[in-house]
């Protein structure tokens, strides 16, 4: 992306997302999630199942209001905006989902699945109009030649042509953002990149900013090398920056215990890494998250007195890196 | 079979085909597949969904569907100098022999368990079946086994499977399987769904439990990290044939079929600067009328007309390394460089 001011598209301030789980118990999912992403650029949001993940990326796009806390999308909070923005809003912000098997109406034809959307939001004025557009939509996506896709129904298209329809739904509106939740994970690692390049070349040819959530921090890495990664344990963002520093210089103990935990597809880096040793295996429930710093229990860096204190915050670390973590805060205060 | 195999064997497999029976005509999953696991060998094989890999691990330990059927070929199993045909052995030998023989720990560790039973039931249960009558004698096993996989005993028996974590569950079946110390394992995918620090233990356990048990291993994965951290050879199949079987360095750093090259190059790795990716055009094929010739030749930038009329035979192209590729020489030339040409083409 051109090193231009860009402007801030879409952020969150100090969300908070809470379920009430029983009559009496809340379960706090979010807390505290804070971070914008500019037009144009990738924000990684990786974590263990369990994080928050997927809520944040429902709250960025809409299908949930949070809580507590401000969605701003231009500088504008949407849940109090007027209807006009709100539409707007919604138009602006799509998702992909996880699982192109469940997210497609299976009694639907492509041409159908994606000329609803279009004739709904009045962007096609008719059918034939609508027709040409979901041509070219099959096209953007390289589902060609696309007069061999339109007639077809899902189930008739192999897990990456599905996704590549889910895709090209999601764009029928234009986004300028869009959330990408585990968009390649259930696929082949044959397909996966050829998905990843497609993302890609929607942000370089149109501008497309992401927040793209996924387990894999490899994936992050080659999808966000240029963008930043906002490491989430137990509903916090526990790490932000750009992403080289995140992947090769980690700050906070949950991301370095992350990356070396992590096996890679290269027998001598894997059999070599270092390796960092939690002093627990357990994940603390979200009903009864632990004191202080969350990650206490099974922080090998653990002190007692400073870590189940008080909640560490986000501070400005090396690089432009930002790290929620007392330990670190002593050493570069 | 090209492989020549001076050392001990737990597993030789010769000519295996395997085939569904679907509305559409025949599935063929497993084509002729040839293979040995040398004792105390991990073989790790790898491939897409829908390459045959679990169908494999099934027929191997003949657990599969009533639609598929076992269409030819031979399973040897060898222990104490004696060979076994898997193949032929009736309902009544095959309960003897899988768990006591043959343990095979499926993926899914919270669908392999009865919901209403504790696990020292499920244990007990198992346990019985395969003829055990002794409560103290079990629970001395048990616990010495769980010592294995790092799971306190007392607490964990006591427990109802959703009790326990994703990661406990998975160490729980890994110590069923391994409670009476068989001689060959088989593990389908064994950290799918898990996440990645629990994933780090189980692997951990693994690792360590090969070192102090000894047995041979077969991983069935399409997690090629997975392979790379505990492999000792590896197998690639594509469409249902095993196209490449070599140890975990050549399979990595030399392979010798383009699409073992392919798939190599198409997964991101953690260290270092971010490396460009390969991604394989098109899909695998339909396996009721695979391709003619090699199967992977629609999508091979190496391909010939040779590739589309004939088979490539698995062959010992070298030391150690097999492979069924026409090309595989040009292949071990350059790399496998042209499966990253063809997506900049």
């Amino acid at each position: 992306m051109s090193t231009q001011e860009q402007q801030e598209l879409l952020s969150l301030h100090h969300v908070v997302m809470e379920f009430k789980v029983s009559r009496r118990a809340t379960v706090r999912v979010l807390d505290d999630v804070s971070f914008s992403v500019k037009e144009g650029e990738i924000l990684c949001l990786v974590g263990e199942s369990g994080c928050g993940k997927t809520t944040t990326g429902k709250i960025a796009a809409g299908l949930l209001q949070p809580t507590r806390g401000e969605v701003r999308f231009r500088g504008q909070n949407v849940w109090t905006a007027d209807k006009a923005t709100f539409r707007q809003y919604r138009r602006g912000v799509q998702i992909i989902h996880q699982d192109p098997y469940a997210s497609l109406n299976p009694t639907q034809r492509v041409e159908d699945i994606l000329s609803a959307p279009l004739l709904r939001h009045k962007i096609a004025r008719n059918r034939r109009e609508a027709h040409q557009q979901v041509l070219d939509l099959l096209r953007t996506v390289d589902l060609t030649p696309p007069e061999d896709f339109i007639k077809k129904y899902p189930h008739q298209l192999s897990g990456g042509q599905r996704q590549r329809v889910s895709i090209a739904r999601a764009l029928t509106l234009h986004p300028q953002f869009l959330v990408a939740d585990e968009a390649v994970s259930m696929l082949d690692v044959s397909i996966r990149v050829s998905l990843l390049q497609l993302l890609e070349r929607l942000r370089d040819q149109m501008g497309v900013a992401y927040l793209f959530i996924t387990h894999d921090l490899a994936v992050a890495k080659y999808f966000a090398w240029e963008g930043r990664i906002a490491v989430m344990y137990l509903g916090r963002i526990v790490e932000i920056g750009p992403t080289p520093q995140i992947i090769n210089n980690p700050q906070h103990p949950y991301t370095r215990a992350l990356l070396s935990a992590l096996p890679e597809a290269d027998p001598k880096a894997t059999r070599s890494k270092q390796r960092v040793h939690l002093r627990s295996l357990d994940v603390p429930s979200l009903l009864n998250v632990p004191r202080g710093c969350s990650f206490h229990p099974r922080c090998p860096l653990f002190e007692e007195g400073l870590c189940d204190g008080k909640v560490p915050e986000l501070h400005a670390a090396s690089n432009g890196v930002q790290v929620a973590c007392h330990l670190n805060e002593k050493v570069t205060a | 079979m090209a492989e020549t195999t001076q050392t001990p064997y737990t597993l030789k497999v010769e000519n295996l085909r395997v085939s569904y029976q679907a509305e559409r005509g025949k599935v063929k999953a497993v084509r002729d597949v040839s293979f040995t696991l040398q004792t105390g060998e991990t073989l790790a094989f790898i491939g897409e969904s829908g390459c045959g890999k679990t169908t494999l691990g099934l027929s191997l330990i003949r657990l599969l569907p009533t639609t598929a059927a076992i269409e030819q070929g031979k399973i040897i199993y060898h222990h104490n100098g004696e060979d076994i045909d898997i193949v032929n052995l009736n309902e009544k030998q095959l309960r003897r022999f899988r768990w006591r023989e043959f343990a095979m720990i499926f993926q899914g560790a919270q669908n392999a368990f009865n919901p209403v039973l504790r696990i020292w039931d499920q244990f007990w249960e198992t346990a019985r079946a395969h003829g055990e009558t002794n409560k103290r004698r079990l629970r001395e096993r048990v616990e010495e086994t769980f010592r294995l996989v790092q799971l306190d005993p007392d607490r964990v028996l006591r427990a109802y499977p959703h009790q326990l974590s994703g990661g406990m569950r998975q160490r729980v079946l890994i110590a069923l399987g391994l409670l009476l110390k068989p001689p060959l394992v088989l593990l389908d995918e064994p950290t799918t769904a898990l996440d990645i620090l629990t994933q780090r233990s189980v692997i951990d356990v693994l690792r360590d439990l090969k070192g102090q048990m000894s047995f041979s291993l077969i991983l069935i994965s399409h997690d090629l990290s997975l392979a790379a951290e505990l492999a000792d050879r590896v197998a690639t199949m594509y469409a249902g044939t095993l196209v490449e079987i070599a140890t975990v360095w050549d399979a990595y750093y030399h392979p010798l079929h383009p699409y073992t090259a392919g798939l190599i190059r198409a997964v991101p790795t953690l260290s270092g600067e971010r490396q460009d990716l390969v991604s394989i055009p098109g899909s695998p094929p339909d396996l009721i009328s695979p391709p003619s010739g090699c199967p992977f030749h629609p999508r091979c930038p190496y391909a010939t007309d040779e590739c589309r009329q004939k088979t490539p035979p698995l062959i010992e192209a070298e030391n150690n390394h097999l492979v069924a590729c026409w090309h595989w020489d040009e292949v071990a030339a350059d790399g496998g460089a042209r499966m990253k040409e063809q997506v900049e083409a």
